[in-house]
């Protein structure tokens, strides 16, 4: 069975990790919360389309490529794509040419999809209710339900920003499980075990997931 | 047989004894932290033993490839949903007694309630009547959120053999598990047979979540790092709740990394 080799070291990896995120946080704390211009009820509304789409996508009873391509729609319609990328790619973002970026966020699109559609199978049958959103920094965090029959229900939080020009949500928390914090360090994985050569990490991502 | 009977007879001897020591220990340590809060909310990781938990980590995946990985785009079947149930349904006495030994009584009430009715009108766990028809979910705990109660902190990561994803407070946790669980008074067959259904239920557990366990083992660029960060942020959640500080709230609009 093939199995991939793994580095016995992560410098990169521990570096970019949850660690990495509280310092940029920190830093990031000194924009005004006022700056908002997205509102409570705007982000909640957002929200509440992507979960009724997804809903409506799990209820479909479609599977495998099908159901990963509703989900890739899904995705590029109400997630801001570009800036999870970039967020993803980490430091690397700031050496890599436009194409390379267009490719890379392209790539990405498509591994996240096939990824997570693959998990979602165990949100089958599943409701999301919106429970409500409140402002964390510049952006707002939707908290919601998710109910699955038999099952304790569980939290999902989507965090929203307007700052892309549209509203659209950057990252997702699954019982405490941060989506943009795990791609970091994953992508970063990817890129180590290629030397640091963003071509050969797109090539790797257009079949990973 | 009879031999066997009178090593059986020392066994349950020595798991007594060895039972009333950690009660005793437990007990001396609630009382020496009955004064804390519950351990802060941890960030970060802290793996000092990184080199040989990765050792650890290939050792798992091999016994997992070897056993469990999933070949098949199927979802558990009702055999391994039947085991997952009674394997829980199991495992909530022991539950119970956390709960009760972290000060918590409405959990504690719910999961003997819980307990009582699915293995009765749940015939021994197959079914789930309590969650279903009495809005009565189980209430997960262990002896390492106990100790978190307490004031104990998570200690280092580690990557247990057999286990996975572990860390030094949840290892010692499910070391005392073992110990203090009621079901350890049934008496030998029976006790063994639960320890078994048990066992079973995290075997079906693992094939009911193989979607997401393969993709995490199997498809990622750094199995061992990714179980790191899932299990971690996973574990913070469950015993502190969702992130409130929002000073650690990461905002990729404002990372200067990315500028």
């Amino acid at each position: 069975m093939p199995m991939p080799t793994i580095p016995m070291t992560t410098r990169r990896c521990n570096r970019r990790t949850v660690l990495g995120l509280g310092v940029a946080g920190l830093a990031a704390a000194a924009v005004p919360g006022s700056a908002l211009a997205l509102s409570d009820a705007q982000a909640k509304a957002l929200i509440q389309r992507a979960v009724n789409d997804v809903n409506a996508a799990i209820a479909s009873g479609k599977t495998g490529p099908t159901l990963y391509a509703m989900f890739e729609r899904i995705f590029s319609k109400y997630a801001d794509v570009n800036v999870i990328a970039r967020s993803a790619l980490g430091i690397a973002a700031r050496s890599a040419s436009a194409a390379q970026m267009t490719a890379f966020t392209r790539a990405f699109q498509g591994y996240l999809s096939r990824k997570y559609g693959k998990r979602f199978r165990e949100f089958q049958g599943a409701v999301f209710q919106i429970q409500g959103a409140r402002p964390v920094k510049s952006f707002y965090e939707v908290k919601t339900t998710a109910i699955l029959p038999g099952q304790a229900p569980f939290e999902v939080l989507w965090q929203v920003s307007d700052r892309s020009g549209s509203d659209k949500f950057f990252n997702l928390i699954v019982e405490g499980v941060n989506m943009l914090a795990s791609e970091r360090a994953e992508i970063g994985a990817m890129l180590d075990r290629r030397r640091g050569n963003i071509d050969l990490l797109i090539q790797d991502l257009k079949t990973a997931g | 047989m009879s031999k066997a009977g009178a090593s059986d007879e020392m066994g349950g001897r020595a798991s007594g004894h060895a039972r009333r020591v950690v009660m005793a220990l437990a007990g001396m340590t609630l009382l020496a932290l009955a004064a804390c809060g519950p351990g802060p909310r941890e960030t970060g990781i802290n793996d000092p033993y990184e080199a040989s938990n990765r050792q650890t980590h290939e050792f798992n995946k091999s016994v997992d490839a070897a056993f469990f990985r999933g070949d098949d785009d199927q979802g558990a079947g009702p055999v391994a949903r039947t085991l997952y149930n009674v394997g829980n349904n199991l495992s909530l006495p022991g539950k119970v007694v956390n709960s009760l030994l972290q000060g918590r009584p409405e959990p504690a009430i719910k999961n003997t309630f819980r307990f009582v009715i699915n293995s009765t009108l749940g015939l021994g766990g197959i079914f789930d009547p309590a969650g279903s028809s009495f809005s009565l979910p189980e209430t997960d705990t262990d002896f390492g959120e106990t100790l978190h109660v307490w004031g104990v902190g998570e200690g280092a990561y580690v990557e247990l053999p057999f286990v996975g994803p572990s860390t030094e407070r949840d290892a010692l946790g499910m070391v005392v598990d073992f110990v203090i669980n009621p079901l350890n008074a049934l008496p030998e067959k029976e006790r063994v047979a639960a320890s078994a259904l048990r066992l079973g239920g995290h075997f079906a557990k693992r094939r009911i979540y193989s979607a997401t366990i393969d993709s995490v083992l199997y498809d990622s660029a750094d199995s061992y790092a990714q179980g790191r960060l899932l299990y971690l942020q996973n574990r913070r959640f469950e015993l502190n709740g969702e992130e409130t500080n929002d000073a650690y709230a990461y905002d990729p609009y404002d990372d200067p990394a990315l500028q």
